[in-house]
């Protein structure tokens, strides 16, 4: 009972949901003041969602009967299973285990995979293009990402995520050594949360919406929920490794884990507002020339430093 | 991807304002091959301008474009005036003088937006939009409305500017002007946007001048080709005009020259409204027109822009012929376009701030050989326009039509 009440609601599926509406809210009403606009009202990604559940949902003739309604769900699920390991109201997640980290950034994966899936079994051309660019983007922001999470873990002697969060809020002034492993993070998350200046798979301008060109009504409602929940996950993530902050008390804890996801948005949203979209190519050469290297001295930081620090 | 991929970017779609088809071949993400397809707008304004009185063909002139309304009107006025051999107040002019430079405020900054949105950087978009909008009301309290200000009739204008407006616009072209130095240094310095408009769309400086290019297309190729500046109309013998060139010749010079020629028509306005000479406003013009022809040219936002009218002495013109400045830079779009990736096609396109429905024309092609014209009915019309589709991968033949729009 109390298993199905974590998975279904708190911290499972409903919170999630609600936080990631509410999420997408935030990420939209400061975008639009860092544009000078007023910005949606706070129910608008609710209604918005409402809205595209009533739609009539199409699937198109070439595409597949089967996997293209199935791949919103997985992607959902995929992201939904992710958020029970990451630490919410205290340093520890509902269900730490030791090597957690690695799942949850394999599960984090599949979203991406689906959104390639989804492009590619649309059949439509801008829906090819974009999911070719899902993947030759995937490629290239995956291995900073992996490289930026792990040198924490590496450091902190733990691949649990509740572990390393642990650790870190028992050394606070060890998060400094990180600071380039977080900013590696910060980018590489932009990719793997397609936002500007990496959305290039579903370039507005350029190829329609690519990946999701041919999802609509309840279909395109649930990717587009997949993605705030991603949104949500990875802001989490990222601050239970950079910002390592929590106290013993679960309800000034929860109030905590919002303001550090509420930070890291913040600075996600401001990336968002002050770039145009590169293009693939440069997208790639960036992410191996600048973002992998850096995600290497920092690792390289991290082994020496181990030898080093009374640990 | 051995295979190439036809992509076709058009007619709807979200990059483009207006119906046109541009069918891009791809190599992986590289375009290999572009075909430029308008004409899905056309709307036979020339002809029925013979239909109507030289007056009421104003009314039309201004609707061509939605941006460059006045310099359209202000071209085709000007035709008519040569042709009755009405000289108009130098108030008058010097009054089309501030409304055009006011329309090439506007004009630009919609265009920076444009840009920023084709490359993903919407707040670009929002912020140059929020001060076109003061050059908007400007503009509206000028001719009483936002983009066809109505303020052209043949002889001169009909509105005059009273003082308190001028320092209405005295005070939105110091806001305008210093909102635009942030531009400015935005597009020099900003690196993503560098990153993305620099190298492409390359149109050299002998390309320019071979496809004909004009306007910023053409002076970012360092074509000193400025209207104003080589053949002066309305007020600009007076007020001092530099021509705005770059030596980029790609989508990123046409973004400096554009951000410049802001600042050089804030200049422009603040001569008009210093030296704005007293007088009449409007010279009568006689109704029926004398025979003969005119060929105006004048500088719009986007470029040259070329009036022909023939009369034939009544009050009605015998041939109106309108050149819009975009018609001139579609032909240079295949060679910019081509060698370039699939991501840079809409900014590219955006570059030469395309006018479709300005530019679309109906072309009556006889049979070459018998000389014989022939009628296609609507069915062959439709099967003909599906097997077009089908030879470019899209087959919209599946799409039901009921029977009942097929009966002529």
């Amino acid at each position: 009972m109390v298993a199905l009440f974590n998975i279904l609601i708190f911290p499972g599926f409903l919170f999630l949901g609600i936080y990631a509406l509410l999420f997408e809210y935030l990420d939209r009403i400061i975008y639009a003041r860092l544009q000078n606009r007023m910005g949606p009202p706070w129910f608008q990604p609710l209604a918005d969602f409402l809205k595209l559940i009533g739609k009539e949902a199409v699937i198109p003739a070439a595409a597949d009967k089967h996997v293209f309604p199935a791949l919103p769900v997985v992607a959902l699920a995929a992201v939904t299973t992710a958020f029970l390991y990451v630490p919410i109201w205290s340093g520890s997640s509902l269900l730490p285990f030791s090597g957690d980290l690695i799942v949850v950034l394999y599960l984090l994966t599949i979203p991406t995979l689906t959104f390639f899936l989804a492009g590619w079994y649309s059949t439509s051309v801008y829906a090819t293009v974009g999911s070719m660019r899902a993947l030759t983007q995937l490629f290239s922001y995956e291995v900073p990402l992996f490289m930026a999470l792990l040198s924490p873990a590496l450091l902190a002697d733990t691949w649990s995520i509740s572990g390393i969060s642990q650790f870190y809020g028992a050394h606070p002034l060890y998060i400094l050594i990180n600071i380039p492993a977080f900013v590696v993070a910060i980018v590489a998350c932009q990719g793997k949360l397609e936002r500007v200046p990496f959305d290039l798979p579903e370039a507005e301008t350029e190829i329609v919406s690519g990946t999701f060109v041919e999802y609509s009504g309840r279909f395109y409602a649930v990717f587009k929920m997949a993605i705030n929940c991603e949104l949500v996950v990875v802001a989490a993530i990222v601050s239970a490794f950079f910002l390592p902050f929590y106290t013993a008390n679960p309800f000034i804890g929860f109030l905590l884990f919002i303001v550090k996801t509420v930070i890291i948005l913040f600075i996600l949203a401001v990336f968002r507002s002050v770039m145009a979209r590169i293009r693939i190519e440069q997208m790639v050469k960036f992410c191996w020339k600048y973002l992998t290297p850096l995600a290497i001295l920092q690792i390289i930081i991290n082994i020496l430093l181990k030898g080093v620090l009374p640990l | 991807m051995a295979k190439n991929v036809v992509i076709p970017i058009g007619p709807q779609h979200p990059s483009l304002k207006e119906p046109a088809c541009f069918t891009i071949t791809l190599e992986g993400e590289k375009v290999v091959n572009a075909v430029v397809g308008t004409g899905y707008n056309h709307r036979g304004l020339e002809k029925a301008c013979e239909a109507r009185s030289y007056l009421q063909d104003i009314y039309i002139i201004e609707r061509v474009c939605g941006i460059c309304s006045h310099i359209h009107s202000t071209t085709f006025c000007q035709s008519v005036e040569e042709l009755a051999g009405v000289e108009i107040p130098r108030r008058a002019a010097y009054i089309r003088t501030l409304m055009a430079e006011l329309e090439r405020l506007h004009s630009h900054l919609l265009w920076l937006g444009i840009a920023g949105h084709e490359v993903g950087f919407d707040t670009l978009l929002m912020y140059s939009w929020r001060d076109r909008e003061l050059v908007l009301d400007i503009l509206a309290m000028l001719g009483g409305n936002r983009v066809n200000y109505g303020i052209n009739t043949l002889g001169g204008v009909r509105r005059d500017v009273t003082p308190e407006q001028i320092e209405k616009i005295r005070k939105v072209v110091d806001i305008v002007e210093e909102r635009n130095k942030y531009y400015v240094q935005l597009a020099l310095s900003e690196t993503t946007l560098a990153a993305r408009l620099g190298g492409i769309g390359k149109l050299s400086h002998d390309d320019a001048i071979k496809f004909g290019a004009v306007g910023p297309v053409s002076r970012a190729a360092e074509v000193a080709d400025d209207i104003r500046v080589t053949d002066p109309y309305s007020a600009y013998d007076e007020v001092p005009v530099t021509a705005i060139t770059d030596n980029h010749a790609d989508v990123f010079g046409r973004t400096v020259v554009r951000v410049l020629e802001i600042m050089e028509s804030v200049k422009m306005i603040r001569f008009c409204l210093d030296n704005l000479p007293d007088g009449d406003i409007a010279v009568k013009v006689p109704r029926k027109i004398p025979e003969g022809e005119a060929f105006v040219r004048t500088e719009a936002p986007r470029g040259e822009d070329a009036h022909y009218v023939r009369s034939n002495g009544t009050d009605k013109p015998d041939r109106v012929r309108v050149r819009a400045a975009s018609e001139a830079n579609w032909h240079g779009m295949k060679h910019m376009l081509e060698g370039d990736y699939l991501a840079d096609v809409p900014i590219i396109i955006a570059a030469i701030d395309p006018c479709y429905s300005c530019t679309d024309r109906a072309i009556v092609l006889d049979n070459h050989d018998t000389g014989k014209q022939s009628v296609i009915d609507w069915r062959t019309l439709r099967e003909y326009s599906i097997n077009w589709y089908k030879a470019r991968g899209i087959d919209t033949g599946k799409i039901k039509i009921a029977d009942s729009h097929l009966i002529f």
